[in-house]
């Protein structure tokens, strides 16, 4: 083999950093591309719906008059609804994912509730709602309720938090494991001081991107039946209702609603062109409650990590 | 620890959820089906709340005519919207869950067949050139303007129309073609009728068709094609007026609402529907739709009042009925 002299070196050194600077151009041009979509479309609503972003937008109902419509009761909607999600999905999800991570043996069945897991969150979304329309709305008898729209979009993104659950779990050095019981510890005991603490920002990531994907689901919420027409809010606990009675704790539970996509829905497909406002608008409002979660997600991560010491 | 108390009120949410909380459904009423009919229903339903200060609910959804009775028949719903009469099966599941309905037409819809504001060449159609459009024989076959009628430009034709779920599919396939649903596949379909109106209003060679509502809000965009009616005469574009007087046939529709005769016994559905036919007038011609006459509301208020089960329809859809035709029909029931 022949030596290189210096020119050649440097040219195959040249050759090698040009390939390096194209990949990094056509890494950013990639980013950028997504950068700019979002972007874009978030520049469109912004534009679109700017005249509607007003205090009486968020506290009006819906109207037949554009300029008079609100999402009141569409984000109040939202909100409860994915309070029920958490509520049932989170607990589950977690000790469903803490379960077959630390407990349950290796064999065929836990190998198959594994697939099983994987391939329900493929399931499109619409399948989830024709399920629950059979469960929870007629055989339980919640009704087209918060609760119904709350366990349906829980049995959706349940798999979504077994799994980052399970990984979250699994990132964690089988040393704190063995130290926890070489001192002693219990197997409960291991998960719940040091399992549990050093995956919850894994757990919360998970939960977090579950949640933002069920705040915007339409389909399943429209097939177990969400109003698109309401002009009134869930009864607040204690208050006073209509008939003189008092609402109890948990009757917002069990109320009729309707949330931001199916609101945004309904005004995009009406006949007067003044609805495109609101329903940009809308748009925006519900990109800013995707993106505040996802902000606290990411605060509440930065804070726990900080507080791991290994 | 958090993670602890957020177990515990889940617990206590199971808890209520199990053993029944159901009693804050008192004085709701509650309405479903055909998304035509749903902005009269809810422009009625907003301002009955307003009237009543909002001590009486309403909630009305959308889940088209065929949902909305299907809920209707289950004992889910007080009213339903419908953009066709009640079919037999319909009928037939009602009268198995043992659910009476007393029918109240409540406005006309002209569906409207639009083209490109710049389309120079069509002045007015037949139904006859119509079908020839659309008909299931003309998939893959008729292509071009001058193919349907020679006088017509050697230009591709692009169909917009509803998607084959909708009520107006329904009406449009039996009005034109003759039979129900049968239409030619190869053309832009949409639920969502701007689609439509965006289509139709970006291309020189487009037609489409749906609610006359859509065509008021976009009229700059669009132009309404007059048909020329089956039995001959003057083409004939769609208005109030030719509604009104009967003249735009065949694709004037009336639109109903069906009210259970037992939620007829709560005050609150009955002070509904009173409102209802009070305000339909007035609320119908802001959502752009063609009101009744006024006899046809207290017409309507009437039969409740006497308690007239049933519908005048017989299970049948029926193509280009006028309103003078729907009025003694309901007249003599």
């Amino acid at each position: 083999m022949q030596a290189l002299t210096t020119e050649q070196i440097r040219a195959v050194i040249a050759r090698g950093k040009l390939r390096d600077n194209i990949f990094k151009a056509m890494g950013i041009f990639c980013l950028a591309l997504a950068l700019i979509v979002i972007v874009a479309l978030v520049a469109d609503m912004v534009m679109k719906g700017s005249e509607r972003f007003t205090l009486d937008f968020f506290l009006n109902f819906a109207s037949r008059r554009a300029t008079q419509a609100g999402i009141l009761s569409a984000w109040v909607g939202s909100l409860l609804v994915m309070l029920v999600t958490a509520l049932a999905a989170v607990p589950l999800g977690v000790a469903a994912g803490l379960y077959l991570e630390e407990y349950a043996k290796r064999n065929w069945l836990t190998n198959v509730i594994e697939i099983n897991i994987s391939n329900l969150a493929a399931v499109p979304s619409i399948v989830y709602g024709l399920l629950a329309l059979g469960i929870f709305v007629y055989q339980f008898g919640f009704g087209q309720s918060i609760m119904s729209a709350g366990l349906t979009l829980a049995l959706l993104i349940l798999p979504i938090i077994i799994v980052s659950t399970r990984e979250a779990i699994r990132a964690i050095p089988a040393m704190i494991r063995e130290g926890s019981m070489a001192v002693g510890a219990t197997r409960w005991q291991t998960c719940r001081y040091h399992i549990v603490p050093y995956a919850m920002p894994g757990i919360l990531t998970g939960v977090i991107i579950g949640l933002a994907r069920a705040i915007g689901e339409t389909a399943p919420i429209i097939t177990i039946g969400a109003l698109t027409f309401i002009a009134f809010l869930p009864p607040a606990p204690f208050t006073t209702l209509g008939d003189g009675s008092t609402a109890g704790l948990f009757d917002w539970v069990f109320a009729p609603f309707t949330v931001m996509p199916i609101q945004i829905f309904n005004w995009t497909s009406r006949p007067d062109p003044a609805f495109e406002v609101n329903a940009a608008a809308a748009g925006f409002v519900l990109m800013a409650m995707v993106l505040s979660m996802n902000a606290v997600a990411i605060w509440l991560r930065y804070k726990m990590r900080k507080n791991i010491k290994w | 620890m958090f993670k602890h108390s957020k177990l515990v009120s889940a617990l206590a949410v199971a808890g209520v959820a199990l053993f029944g909380a159901q009693a804050a459904q008192a004085q709701i009423v509650k309405i479903d089906g055909s998304s035509t009919v749903y902005p009269i229903t809810e422009a009625v339903a907003e301002e009955f709340q307003k009237a009543k200060k909002n001590a009486i609910k309403v909630t009305v959804g959308i889940s088209g005519t065929g949902g909305g009775f299907k809920k209707f028949c289950r004992d889910e719903t007080d009213l339903s919207n419908a953009s066709r009469p009640i079919t037999k099966k319909e009928m037939e599941d009602c009268k198995a869950a043992g659910v009476e309905y007393i029918e109240m037409p409540v406005a006309f819809d002209a569906l409207t067949v639009v083209i490109n504001p710049k389309n120079t060449f069509l002045k007015e159609a037949t139904v006859a050139e119509l079908k020839a459009l659309w008909e299931p024989a003309a998939q893959g076959k008729v292509m071009k303007w001058n193919q349907v009628n020679p006088a017509w430009p050697d230009a591709p034709v692009k169909l917009f129309g509803a998607g084959a779920d909708s009520g107006t599919f329904e009406y449009f396939t039996e009005a034109i073609v003759g039979k129900a649903k049968s239409s030619r596949g190869d053309y832009t379909a949409s639920e969502d009728d701007n689609v439509l109106v965006q289509g139709v209003s970006r291309d020189v060679n487009a037609i489409g068709y749906f609610g006359y509502a859509y065509y008021a809000e976009n009229m700059n965009k669009l132009k309404a094609l007059p048909i020329v009616p089956p039995k001959g005469g003057a083409a004939v574009a769609p208005s109030e007026q030719a509604v009104i007087k009967g003249t735009y046939q065949p694709l004037s529709r009336p639109i109903f609402v069906y009210v259970k005769a037992k939620s007829l016994q709560k005050p609150e559905v009955k002070e509904f529907v009173e409102f209802y036919m009070k305000n339909a007038a007035k609320l119908t011609k802001e959502v752009k739709y063609v009101p009744l006459p006024d006899n046809a509301y207290t017409g309507n208020l009437e039969h409740v009042k006497k308690n007239k089960i049933g519908t005048v329809f017989g299970g049948q859809n029926e193509v280009g009925i006028t309103i003078e035709e729907l009025m003694k029909r309901e007249a003599k029931m």
